[in-house]
């Protein structure tokens, strides 16, 4: 068995980190490798160099046993190596075949775009490889699953026989993913070989054929499938021993926090995003929203905060109708977020990390008398908080942008936790963050949820909804499939509500106090 | 462990976390390439680089033999005309800058909550008109309530020139840098009319009567003298503006809002009321630059009253990098500059534009902090950039 | 990720519905009120149909009788108000098109009545005046369309408009000075494309520098050499007007489109070949791909840099032309700020069409319109004064961008330095 490539002692420094330490990877043609890391760990960077995006510092690249130097996207190109990026490289509102054929573009008389036969040669590959997709669809208007096709096919538009797929099931629901399975195994059946990057230790057991395990940028080690164990890759990925289960007591829920009925919301271009949900949130509780990103998860957290007007439907909060609150209302009747784009939402990254820490509260006292800012206050806040929450920075007055993802995560969280509040919303809270900073935030979530503090906890994660819901609700299109009590549930089940399919009659118990929705 | 080490930034907020040396590094190479390349300009027009500076310098501060001669003449016959000659350049030059400064906190406001508020030019004028037109319509009040109402209508001109592309961007997205613009050329339209028509004194000209006396701000010396109190008033404006972004909630919000619209609207901070009050203001403060030109220094308003001073403010705002304390310093510079090139063009016949050749370079320098430091050799310069374009939609 | 409801819905649309059909029946009752009242009965409005010089044929001038025809328009769009609160129409353009050309008819009808004007030479010179916004949205268009904002097109103008007269004057020959003005916008363009690419700087700061700058040389070449030795640097004559044998002789439009100078006519290619360009060759197909989504580009191999560099370079070029109209396409000669808010207006030309080479175009003829019709207004003297009426083009452009830029959405990575 030929190693059709080779990456031998790779190393990439950036600014402050090395990225990648004298690495050494082969992939065996024909067979799937497995890059397994948590994120930081370098796979990401590795790729790029492979696929000409980055020059690395030192290391070579052998591609069928002969040294080669990748100078660009180009170079990999005509070498045969192709990447399936996990945030797409698609331009929304160009359709599939322009995508397709960007770069490469065939011409009529020199001159014109020749469109046809690029359409055509979509539809050949379609066939080949079972990726169904209309040529002239619009990005825009496809779901997630059927763009992650088009950038397979762009892929293999150019010829490519090294795959590299970087994070593909991040936005798949469990039957998209055995649908992605299928096609991997076709892709080999033809003779591709692949590298397929996930930080996801289950899926690496069921797919690839070798693993390799990377931690801070360096190769922690290869190891064989068949001995491997998501515990043994877990500790790999980390360096220690992990508890995958989080720790926590049985709920003892009580009257509802948040009550929904029949909530329709529409996002900016005028869709019905949210079709009707009805659900509650009850104090000392998790309620874990399942499902796909961009089912309606989105804009539902932004109706529940004001962000977005409502069409239609009731939302109360302890009683106080919330449906036409200024997000400044919500906040102050005691609902706490944190953001799923931290960055964008959760902080003002070029103001101090005491600014940052009072970016809620700074009209109230004691932050501020009447109009006037009351600095000395502001600075204790924030010396504790930072105290308390163990968050790293060498002290509260630099900005928020020299801070970890992890660490700002802490701040975002330390604000938010430092108010009275009687319902916590978190959107994507672990997304992007290491093992540790994860491990902190869950644990932080169920304290809350001990406290008696009602939770509504959105991911994408089915791991993490399945780790701290007591109740779950799948969302799909806009609509509740179901409400389950979290205990009772398995993952199967879960993965075909995520899909849609609502089985009439099913083994899976459900609580009784589970409101059905159709 | 964090390490709770209370060290303090030692400048005042809002310049960017540096040293007050490094923040005044860049500007000041800035400036002096920008002098460095007028001078080019003036030796391509065939005139004399010293003469033309040198006339640049006396028009600026005034020539020191006169200062000399004129305390001679005050300790020997005690009469005052040859020291007030002699300071009426360092004067002149204060009076020059007192507009500026309140046009550039006013640029510079709207820098701070991501507005580009070109229209400054336009809010000047409608300031100044408004002011005179208190000023010189009403008769018989004393002065203690005449002079304010006079400011105060000029702000209020300039706040509604202001606020009207200010809505139109909160509420439609509608880009403010072609709006002001527009309501630019609007104001020197409707003030072509007014000057030429209902507020046209009797004669020739297309001017304003003058402004009553008890409108006028009061001036510090005798004839020819012109500075006046409106330059402590922009100290005073200044400072308060100081106070207001940087020590209030108000200013919070808007700086929140000027720096991550996203995260202050999370954060409960409403986008639309923020957008249009800082338009208000910034409208506002460039409203009174025309008050205190009118009120303090020429008394009348005619054509081309508010010429340059828009883009002047702009350079302004971002060399002084949008603090309150940096745009005194750049205004104070500025108007040095530009009286001093009143005596360069009549003395070497070097075009008054010469200046706007400078401070187009100004700025792209300030803007692109690596040409500087290229050009010098500089390491390590920590830049806070303010992130202005968000394309033209909301 | 989109959801499965990409259909109109109902309720906004009945909204818009409502919207737009009151709004065409408040413009019948202003047309009646405004201007029928104040039209004596019995006279009428020639629009003259002839321009002396030219070569289209003859016709007879077209007479109306004054009154009735405002009635008639405000009658017009009465109905179609009616007719949209009741059963609405999908196509909102059409009904903006009614509403303004009541509007205009109305407003000419009652603004000439007794009088006559002439409504070719009105088209004709709308149709010149649009030129050189035209040129100034192209090159918007152009830039925008890979991702960099210029705003600096003000600017370039004027520093091309004075090359051009300066470097005909001193060459005898106007090619010389059209070479010229091209050259200093690609110069200019090229400077701003180094600074907004490599150094990163705004945008829209790089632009507002080179307006100034651009003002402020102009100025202090004009004052301290043109005006001095205006026979030997400022005095440059104009490109001759060129008559497209056959097309010339159609009446009205024939002098409106077919019996213009050179700069016209290379704006009427520019439009058809940057459409062509852009929809349909692989450079055009590169271009909006690094203006939407730069880094999807660069993974393919797409030199992102270089194509808003060329792209922002041949902008310039367009922004030059555009310059040159103004002086050897026009007057001969260079005064201090000749441009007048020019490049800003075809900026608004750009956002209403939508970042399309052939929507610039037509709004540019909108705004080329608003500009022919106030000078027509002073001539015929109507009771407005003429410092409103020269306010106008800049009213309309604020109203434009309120109503249109919510809606029209620019190139997605607008504005944004790309980093690697």
């Amino acid at each position: 068995m030929t190693n059709v490539l080779e990456l031998r002692g790779i190393t990439k420094r950036f600014p402050g980190v090395l990225a990648n330490d004298k690495i050494d990877i082969s992939l065996r043609e024909g067979k799937i490798l497995a890059l397994l890391g948590e994120n930081g760990a370098g796979k990401t960077t590795l790729m790029n160099i492979l696929y000409g995006l980055y020059k690395p510092d030192e290391g070579t690249i052998l591609v069928r046993g002969q040294e080669v130097d990748i100078h660009g996207p180009n170079d990999a190109i005509a070498r045969g190596i192709g990447m399936v990026h996990q945030h797409f490289m698609l331009v929304p509102v160009m359709t599939v075949t322009e995508n397709v054929m960007l770069g490469v573009e065939p011409t009529k008389n020199r001159l014109f775009l020749d469109k046809d036969k690029v359409a055509a040669r979509i539809r050949e590959i379609s066939d080949q490889y079972g990726l169904e997709v209309d040529p002239h669809a619009y990005i825009q208007d496809l779901p997630v699953g059927i763009q992650q096709r088009v950038e397979i096919i762009k892929v293999l538009y150019r010829s490519a026989d090294i795959l590299i797929l970087d994070e593909p099931t991040a936005v798949l629901t469990p039957q998209e993913v055995e649908g992605l399975f299928k096609i991997i195994q076709s892709l080999i059946d033809k003779g591709k070989s692949i590298i397929f990057i996930t930080h996801k230790l289950k899926e690496v057991m069921h797919v690839a054929d070798d693993i390799t395990v990377l931690r801070l940028g360096r190769v922690v080690g290869s190891i064989d499938p068949q001995e491997a164990s998501p515990e043994i890759l877990a500790s790999m990925m980390v360096g220690r021993d992990v508890n995958l289960v989080v720790m926590k007591q049985l709920a003892k829920p009580k009257e509802a926090v948040l009550e929904v009925k029949d909530l329709y919301v529409r996002d900016e271009r005028q869709n019905l995003t949210v079709n009707g949900v009805t659900f509650d949130v009850r104090k000392g509780e998790v309620l874990g929203i399942a499902g796909v990103q961009g089912n309606g998860q989105t804009e539902l957290v932004y109706a529940l905060t004001g962000l977005l007007p409502t069409e239609s439907g009731e939302m109360h909060l302890l009683g106080n109708t919330i449906r036409h609150a200024t997000p400044r209302k919500i906040l102050e009747y005691g609902v706490a977020h944190i953001p799923e784009d931290r960055q964008r939402h959760g902080l003002v990254l070029s103001f101090p990390i005491h600014d940052n820490m009072m970016l809620c509260t700074y009209y109230q006292q004691p932050f501020a008398n009447g109009v006037s800012l009351q600095q000395n206050t502001i600075f204790d806040n924030a010396e504790a908080l930072v105290k308390q929450y163990d968050v790293r920075t060498p002290n509260i007055y630099v900005n928020a942008s020299t801070l970890s993802g992890g660490n700002q995560q802490k701040v975002i969280v330390a604000r938010e936790f430092s108010r009275p509040i009687h319902l916590l919303i978190a959107s994507q809270p672990t997304r992007g963050l290491d093992v540790g900073s994860i491990e902190y935030i869950h644990s932080q979530i169920i304290k809350k949820r001990d406290e008696g503090i009602g939770v509504l906890l959105v991911s994408s994660e089915l791991d993490e909804i399945l780790a701290l819901s007591d109740r779950i609700a799948v969302m799909y299109k806009g609509r509740i499939m179901d409400i389950l009590d979290a205990n009772k549930v398995n993952k199967e089940y879960l993965g075909l509500l995520m899909a849609g399919i609502h089985p009439s009659e099913t083994p899976a118990a459900k609580s009784s106090a589970a409101e059905k929705v159709f | 462990m964090t390490d709770t080490n209370k060290s303090k930034p030692k400048t005042p907020e809002g310049i960017g976390g540096g040293s007050l040396r490094d923040a005044l590094r860049v500007p000041a190479l800035a400036v002096l390439t920008g002098l460095i390349i007028g001078g080019f300009a003036i030796l391509i027009s065939g005139a004399n680089v010293f003469t033309a500076y040198g006339a640049l310098f006396v028009g600026s501060f005034g020539d020191p033999v006169r200062f000399f001669t004129g305390f001679q003449q005050l300790f020997t016959t005690g009469e005052t005309a040859g020291l007030l000659r002699a300071i009426y350049p360092i004067t002149e030059s204060l009076v020059a800058a007192t507009p500026y400064i309140f046009a550039g906190l006013s640029v510079a406001l709207g820098f701070r909550c991501g507005l580009f508020n070109i229209g400054a030019e336009g809010q000047f004028f409608i300031g100044a008109l408004c002011s005179a037109y208190v000023g010189y319509s009403i008769v018989g009040l004393p002065a203690y309530i005449h002079l304010p109402l006079a400011l105060l209508g000029g702000a209020a001109g300039g706040a509604l020139w202001g606020v009207i592309p200010g809505y139109l961007k909160a509420k439609f997205g509608a880009h403010e840098v072609v709006n002001t613009i527009m309501m630019n050329w609007i104001a020197f339209k409707l003030s072509d009319w007014l000057l030429n028509g209902p507020m046209k004194a009797s004669g020739f000209r297309p001017v304003t009567p003058n402004v009553e006396v008890s409108a006028q701000l009061p001036r510090f010396f005798p004839d020819p003298i012109r500075l006046n109190w409106g330059l402590i008033l922009a100290f005073v404006v200044a400072y308060a503006l100081y106070w207001f972004l940087f020590k209030t909630t108000l200013g919070f919000e808007i700086r929140s809002v000027g720096a991550n619209p996203d995260a202050a609207k999370y954060a409960g901070m409403s986008i639309v009321r923020n957008l249009v009050l800082v338009m208000a203001m910034a409208g506002g403060l460039a409203g009174l630059a025309g008050s205190a030109q009118v009120l303090g220094t020429d008394h009348w308003v005619g054509q081309g009253f508010s010429a340059g001073y828009g883009f002047d403010a702009i350079a302004l705002a971002l060399l002084g990098k949008s603090h309150p304390f940096g745009v005194v310093v750049s205004a104070l510079l500025f108007g040095f500059l530009r009286s001093g090139a009143t005596r360069m063009q009549s003395m070497a016949g070097i075009p008054i534009d010469i200046i706007d050749i400078i401070q187009g370079m100004v700025i792209i320098f300030i803007a692109a902090p690596e040409i500087i430091r290229w050009l010098y050799r500089i390491k390590n310069i920590k830049v806070e950039e303010t992130v202005l374009t968000r394309g033209w939609g909301k | 990720m989109t959801t499965i409801n990409a259909t109109i819905n109902t309720a906004l649309a009945k909204r818009s519905q409502i919207t737009y059909g009151i709004a065409l029946i408040a413009v019948g009752l202003f047309i009646y009120l405004i201007f029928g009242l104040n039209t004596q009965a019995g006279l009428q409005t020639t629009y003259g149909t002839n321009l002396a010089g030219s070569q289209a044929l003859t016709i007879p001038d077209i007479v109306v009788p004054a009154q009735m025809t405002v009635l008639v328009m405000a009658g017009i769009a009465v109905f179609f108000g009616a007719f949209q609160l009741a059963r609405g129409v999908r196509s909102t353009g059409w009904l903006i098109g009614i509403l303004a050309t009541t509007f205009v008819i109305a407003f000419l009808t009652w603004a000439a009545q007794g009088k006559s004007f002439n409504l070719t030479g009105m088209l004709s010179s709308s149709f010149v005046r649009a030129t050189p916004i035209a040129l100034a949205a192209l090159c918007g268009v152009i830039s925008e369309r890979s991702a960099v904002i210029n705003i600096g097109i003000e600017g370039i103008m004027l520093m091309a408009a004075q090359a051009a007269v300066v470097g005909a004057t001193v060459t005898h020959n106007l090619y010389v000075g059209l070479f010229a003005a091209i050259l200093i916008g690609a110069l200019v363009a090229a400077l701003h494309a180094y600074l907004v690419i490599r150094f990163k700087v705004d945008q829209v700061v790089s632009g507002v520098a080179i307006n100034i700058f651009g003002a402020g040389f102009t100025a202090f070449m004009s004052s301290r050499f043109l005006q001095k030795s205006g026979d030997m640097l400022n005095n440059s004559g104009v490109f001759p007007t060129i008559s497209i044998p056959g097309l010339a002789k159609i009446p009205i439009l024939g002098p409106m489109l077919f019996e213009n100078n050179i700069i016209i006519y290379l704006m009427i290619l520019l439009v058809i070949a940057m459409h062509i360009m852009l929809f349909y060759t692989p450079w055009g197909l590169r271009t909006r791909a690094v203006g939407e989504h730069p880094k999807a580009a660069d993974t393919l191999g797409i030199n992102v840099y270089l194509m808003r560099y060329v792209n922002v370079i041949i902008g310039g070029i367009i922004a030059g032309l555009g310059g040159a109209y103004f002086t050897i396409g026009s007057v001969g000669r260079f005064d201090e700020e000749m441009t007048a808010g020019k490049g800003f207006i075809g900026l608004a030309a750009m956002i209403f069409g939508k970042w399309n080479p052939i929507g610039a175009f037509t709004s540019s003829l909108i705004f080329g319109f608003a500009d022919s019709l106030q000078v027509k207004l002073q001539i015929l003297r109507v009771p407005i004064p003429s410092e409103f009426l020269l306010m106008a083009p800049y009213i309309v452009t604020m109203i434009i961008l309120t109503g249109v830029v919510g809606r029209a959405i620019p190139p997605a990575a607008d504005g944004q330095p790309y980093e690697k």
